[in-house]
């Protein structure tokens, strides 16, 4: 729980109370609220249609078009990512992380990025040319090198394959492990969550119904019985009944 | 098994196909290669472009040989090259075609900066769509050669009425193929973006000016061709000088062959303007990966 301590010592990056956003006659989020902590990771898990993302929208500064009211509360230096790497097809590889960036180094620290994700030598390959897992560290580096205090990532591993995905984890663990932002992680996949987040937050019917805080030991093992204890409580806030895991 | 392949096709393949049954279990059955229409085109065929014009060539070698073509009607292509020399021995050719192709030049180059511009401050803005876009789009309802006359009465019949008739009818291709990229551009783009806080600038510079690229090609190369289009025109209405003004000229004392050169010479004006647009447009899109490729 050492990102709990880091919560101790100031106040929260992320504040958000009694927030509403609504689409036409249709509430998504209804006075919801909630707190993260300087450098802690909270993986928000939902139903599809629970909010999610009309939440890291929010926090986003994305939904100008969305009706809704409440406080919000975020630092000024946040980056996003996207599912898709959403990169620009015609900037090369280098130039993408750079994006933005008005700093005299840009170009050092896009580098010193894209060496961190494991793409150093790609500086000028076409974004075309790279895998989707590639595409997506590609990303990521993008988001690193503008030092955030807070990450928000919307379902960024759900377009890859299963074994790209287990790399990625270790990659972002890693990642944030050294940069230390707060991050708001969405996902679907309940076993992410539990691997990568210190809270695990479920989102239904336009409120937040679950919150635990992991405290497994990193890194994390899929059969640890912990584990499966968490992930059956989790899968049952989202209603999803599982079998007791058996003791191994 | 397979709806596509075709019997015809199995027949050749008997002599590794039963080294394959050995090995693979009898109930699969060995897959045929080949046999699948595939759906990308294949390999380009290397100077393809070439070979239908080449056969045009021959057709007319052999016909004008041959006495089935009356050289008054079409001379052989190699009359046609002896006037084409004797033009340029002369003189003649050179001049002609440096006026014209200095008014092409001319009203390419105020035709496509004017349609960039109206077409960005349209694409970018509300307001500016609403002043722009209604009379770009009366404009192209009138075909540009229908306003000679105007511009006749306007700018009398020297070079300011030829440039402007070009550049009026190269705007329009410009503008439409512009704006049209433009605001097709992705929104996810227009968000990201935003995430990466760009200045206003800088998103023009790196999202909507590359983005609008593709399309502000494919309108270069319509202007190209609208821009000889109207020469021809303007050059047979009251020029002194110029292709089109030469091939006029011989018309009226039956001179076929020099009619031809000018012909020809607009055609390899505008294979080469073409070309040259084309080569720019495949240099500045190489992020791209199409069908073509």
């Amino acid at each position: 729980m050492a990102s709990h301590l880091g919560g101790l010592s100031g106040a929260p990056v992320v504040r958000v109370e009694s927030l509403i956003r609504s689409f036409g006659l249709r509430t998504i989020l209804d006075g919801l609220s909630l707190d993260i902590d300087k450098g802690e990771f909270v993986a928000l898990l939902g139903r599809s249609g629970s909010g999610k993302s009309t939440l890291l929208r929010a926090l986003a500064d994305l939904d100008d078009k969305v009706s809704g009211s409440g406080r919000l509360e975020t630092p000024d230096k946040k980056s996003v990512v996207f599912q898709d790497a959403r990169l620009l097809p015609w900037k090369r590889v280098l130039e993408n992380v750079m994006l933005g960036l008005n700093l005299p180094d840009a170009a050092k620290r896009g580098r010193a990025a894209l060496e961190e994700v494991g793409l150093g030598g790609r500086e000028n390959a076409w974004p075309v040319e790279l895998s989707g897992g590639e595409q997506q560290r590609v990303a990521l580096a993008r988001s690193l090198v503008r030092d955030p205090e807070l990450l928000l990532a919307d379902e960024p591993f759900g377009a890859l394959d299963a074994l790209t995905r287990l790399r990625m984890h270790d990659l972002l663990r890693q990642l944030c492990a050294r940069h230390q932002p707060a991050v708001l992680l969405v996902t679907h996949d309940v076993d992410e969550a539990v691997t990568l987040a210190d809270r695990v937050l479920v989102l239904d019917k336009g409120g937040i119904v679950a919150d635990i805080a992991i405290d497994i030991p990193t890194p994390r093992d899929h059969g640890d019985r912990r584990f499966g204890e968490v992930r059956s409580e989790l899968l049952r806030h989202l209603g999803v009944e599982t079998k007791p895991v058996l003791p191994v | 098994m397979n709806a596509f392949s075709h019997p015809a096709a199995v027949a050749p393949t008997i002599g590794y196909a039963s080294d394959e049954r050995a090995l693979i279990p009898p109930a699969v059955k060995p897959r045929k290669t080949g046999t699948r229409r595939r759906l990308a085109l294949g390999r380009a065929i290397p100077f393809g472009a070439l070979i239908g014009p080449a056969l045009l060539l021959v057709v007319w070698s052999i016909g004008s040989v041959a006495g089935l073509i009356d050289p008054r009607t079409l001379p052989a292509p190699w009359s046609v090259v002896g006037t084409a020399v004797d033009l340029i021995a002369e003189g003649k050719l050179q001049g002609h075609l440096m006026t014209s192709a200095w008014r092409a030049a001319q009203g390419l180059v105020f035709g496509v900066l004017i349609g960039t511009v109206l077409a960005l401050i349209s694409g970018l803005s509300r307001l500016g769509e609403a002043i722009i876009d209604g009379p770009v789009q009366i404009k192209r309802a009138i075909p540009t050669l229908a306003l000679i006359p105007l511009l006749m009465l306007w700018f009398g019949i020297g070079e300011g009425m030829k440039v402007t008739t070009i550049a009026l009818a190269v705007l329009i291709p410009i503008y439409i193929q512009t704006h049209s990229s433009l605001r097709s551009i992705d929104s996810r783009y227009v968000e990201l973006a935003q995430t990466l806080r760009m200045g206003y600038g800088e998103f023009i510079r790196e999202v909507i000016l590359p983005g609008a690229l593709p399309g502000f090609f494919l309108g270069l190369r319509f202007a190209v061709t609208y821009a000889w289009l109207s020469l021809v025109v303007v050059e047979q209405v009251n020029a002194t000088s110029g292709i089109g003004y030469m091939i006029d000229l011989a018309r009226n004392y039956g001179q076929t062959d020099i009619v031809i050169v000018g012909l020809v010479l607009y055609a390899l004006l505008g294979l080469a303007s073409d070309g040259i647009v084309s080569f720019f447009q495949e240099r500045s899109l190489s992020w791209r990966r199409t069908l073509a490729d």
